[in-house]
């Protein structure tokens, strides 16, 4: 299919219809708007549903119910909101209900402010809500990634039956680029004949509950739940490395947009003769450690480069395991670190790989 | 023999944890009966909320969501939005419809959502306790209302029914009591009037049901039945309370 310009937000919701995501609940919130406005025009177009909600809480409680009646669904929100769906996350992991998850993050804390941010890594992969669960977290760099990647959240949501979210940094969803669709208008329904809530007919009645007041059962429940975690990160942790291939001094490591500006930047970096790889992890939970651990291995030192106040920096140094220093740089409320500021950072940690700090 | 009354196949013959004297088990009947009578229980699913009647899904016998607390008419937008083919119903106490969740059921009954919500109303938090509850009624004494609720600190309790008949969407809002067989029957007419209005997919419909709860008020329960007649019939007045209207709003 030909290339057709599109905001991300807007792609994103055109990825859902085309993986066969008919059913959209949301709350409005800045900088994501552009996607359930997008969908309350296009779903009803292709048979579809839009509903606007009275709050993220309800939000994360109606797609608890679609997905429970084994409805392929999606929402999408921006930090604040997506703190009000913890409650709903928590619930829909518990009950194993696929669902995906848009969060278009802006600056933070509290009401903080409306421009992008990588404010919610920790939220999204360790903090999420109560209880012990994790989602399939997905970070895109690019719109077309964001297309991509939206498609892929649905099959691995109800693959491995987890909610998975996509977690795009405010420009994800703003800057316009390149894209291009299957030729698939809108993608078959959601398989879930065995499990989901349609009606007891010629069958025993169903039950679909985050409930277990046997400690024996609940503690099977999660080991199971954590042995498909562990299948997923087995099978689908991915990642993206730059100028890796060649010997490098400095290891940068950077996710999302934050990644194309440090991409700029090695290339700038090379010009000068310094040498400089990049790791980028696309799924942020699963985290690649052990792909990164080994790019670690081949550097002298670590630059973690974010969107806020170090936050993916806590799994860089894991991954490190003591072997080298982990500097960082970030910028947040918005601002996001410069082309200039990477090349700066990356000659102060080669400094200090030289014994200089 | 002539067998005069049995067990409804609405229910599943699970012994109950309710209290003695609790009404939830005729309410849960009710609904089951009417499940039965119209045909629709094959098609319907049910959410069990947050509190006494969390266990709702182990007597219902049909498919069951478990909710988190409140966000029952949320979780049955959800559910009948994508599958407009199903009969689905909310069971909630009054703590998690009418404090928590008072924001899902107001907007839920305002966009007219074709569910039925059984809402039961025994002016207390009876799984944690007996604290007070937003239906608690002035003077009444509880956990946390040693000297009895004080409405110059607490407010008035919510009257739900009235809140939700004055909205403008088309919707079925009524409340029945448990205290006497005569009443029994009429909230049976009500409830299935209720779900025939889902059936015939007319509108919201909302049925409260005034209950006891003679653990946590320390009555028997007899006098809890009798205070329930003397001093909750007074504050909460039964009857329709809403009927849509014909020719606005819903398809009749």
């Amino acid at each position: 299919m030909a290339k057709i310009l599109m905001k991300g937000n807007e792609a994103i919701g055109e990825a859902a219809i085309k993986a066969g995501c008919l059913h959209f609940f949301g709350y409005p919130i800045t900088p994501q708007n552009e996607l359930p406005e997008y969908l309350s025009k296009r779903l009803p177009q292709v048979g579809g549903r839009y509903i606007q909600t009275e709050s993220e809480v309800a939000t994360s409680n109606m797609i608890f119910g679609a997905a429970g009646v084994g409805v392929r669904v999606m929402t999408s929100s921006s930090s604040p909101g997506i703190s009000l769906m913890s409650e709903g996350l928590s619930y829909l992991a518990g009950a194993d209900l696929p669902v995906v998850i848009v969060n278009m993050m802006r600056a933070g804390p509290g009401l903080a402010g409306i421009l992008p941010a990588q404010s919610d890594y920790a939220h999204a992969t360790r903090g999420t809500a109560h209880g012990d669960f994790h989602l399939l977290v997905l970070a895109p760099s690019s719109v077309q990634e964001a297309v991509d990647l939206t498609m892929l959240s649905f099959e691995l949501a109800e693959k491995y039956r987890m909610p998975v979210m996509l977690l795009g940094d405010g420009m994800i969803g703003q800057m316009m680029e390149p894209v291009s669709f299957p030729e698939t208008e809108v993608g078959p329904p959601m398989q879930a004949d065995d499990w989901a809530l349609t009606g007891c007919r010629g069958r025993e009645p169903r039950l679909v509950s985050s409930l277990f007041l046997d400690p024996v059962e609940l503690n099977a429940k999660n080991h199971e739940r954590f042995a498909r975690y562990a299948v997923v990160a087995q099978n689908e942790t991915r990642y993206e490395t730059f100028n890796c291939d060649e010997p490098y001094d400095i290891l940068i490591t950077a996710f999302g947009v934050m990644s194309r500006v440090c991409k700029s930047a090695i290339v700038a970096l090379k010009e000068q003769g310094v040498h400089v790889g990049m790791f980028r992890p696309i799924t942020v939970q699963p985290f690649p450690s052990a792909a990164l651990s080994e790019a670690i291995g081949k550097a002298r030192r670590v630059l973690d480069v974010e969107m806020n106040m170090g936050q993916m920096l806590v799994d860089v140094q894991l991954a490190a395991k003591g072997r080298v220093e982990v500097d960082f740089l970030g910028k947040c409320g918005g601002l996001t670190p410069s082309i200039e500021d990477v090349v700066e950072a990356v000659y102060d940690s080669l400094t200090k790989a030289e014994g200089g700090g | 023999m002539r067998k005069i009354f049995s067990h409804t196949e609405g229910m599943i013959t699970e012994p109950m944890h309710y209290c003695p004297g609790c009404t939830h088990g005729i309410i849960h009947r009710l609904v089951a009966e009417t499940l039965i009578e119209l045909d629709i229980r094959e098609r319907a699913v049910g959410i069990s909320p947050v509190g006494c009647s969390v266990f709702t899904y182990k007597y219902f016998r049909c498919d069951m969501f478990q909710a988190s607390h409140g966000r029952a008419p949320a979780v049955a937008t959800g559910a009948k939005r994508c599958r407009p083919e199903l009969i689905v119903f909310c069971y909630q106490g009054d703590g998690d419809l009418a404090a928590i969740g008072t924001s899902e059921i107001i907007h839920a009954a305002n966009r007219g959502e074709k569910i039925t919500c059984i809402f039961v109303n025994n002016a207390i938090y009876g799984m944690t306790g007996g604290q007070m509850a937003p239906t608690t009624i002035p003077g009444q004494r509880t956990s946390t209302t040693p000297g009895g609720r004080n409405v110059a600190d607490d407010g008035f309790p919510l009257k739900m029914s009235e809140i939700l008949a004055q909205l403008q969407t088309p919707g079925y809002v009524a409340r029945v009591s448990m205290h006497s067989p005569a009443e029994i029957i009429r909230a049976k007419q009500i409830v299935k009037k209720a779900f025939e209005y889902q059936v015939r997919n007319t509108c919201f419909s909302f049925v409260e049901f005034l209950s006891t709860c003679p653990t946590n008020w320390g009555l028997s329960p007899v006098e809890s039945l009798n205070w329930m007649k003397n001093n909750m019939l007074p504050y909460y007045p039964l009857g329709e309370h809403k009927v849509p209207e014909p020719g606005k709003g819903g398809t009749e």
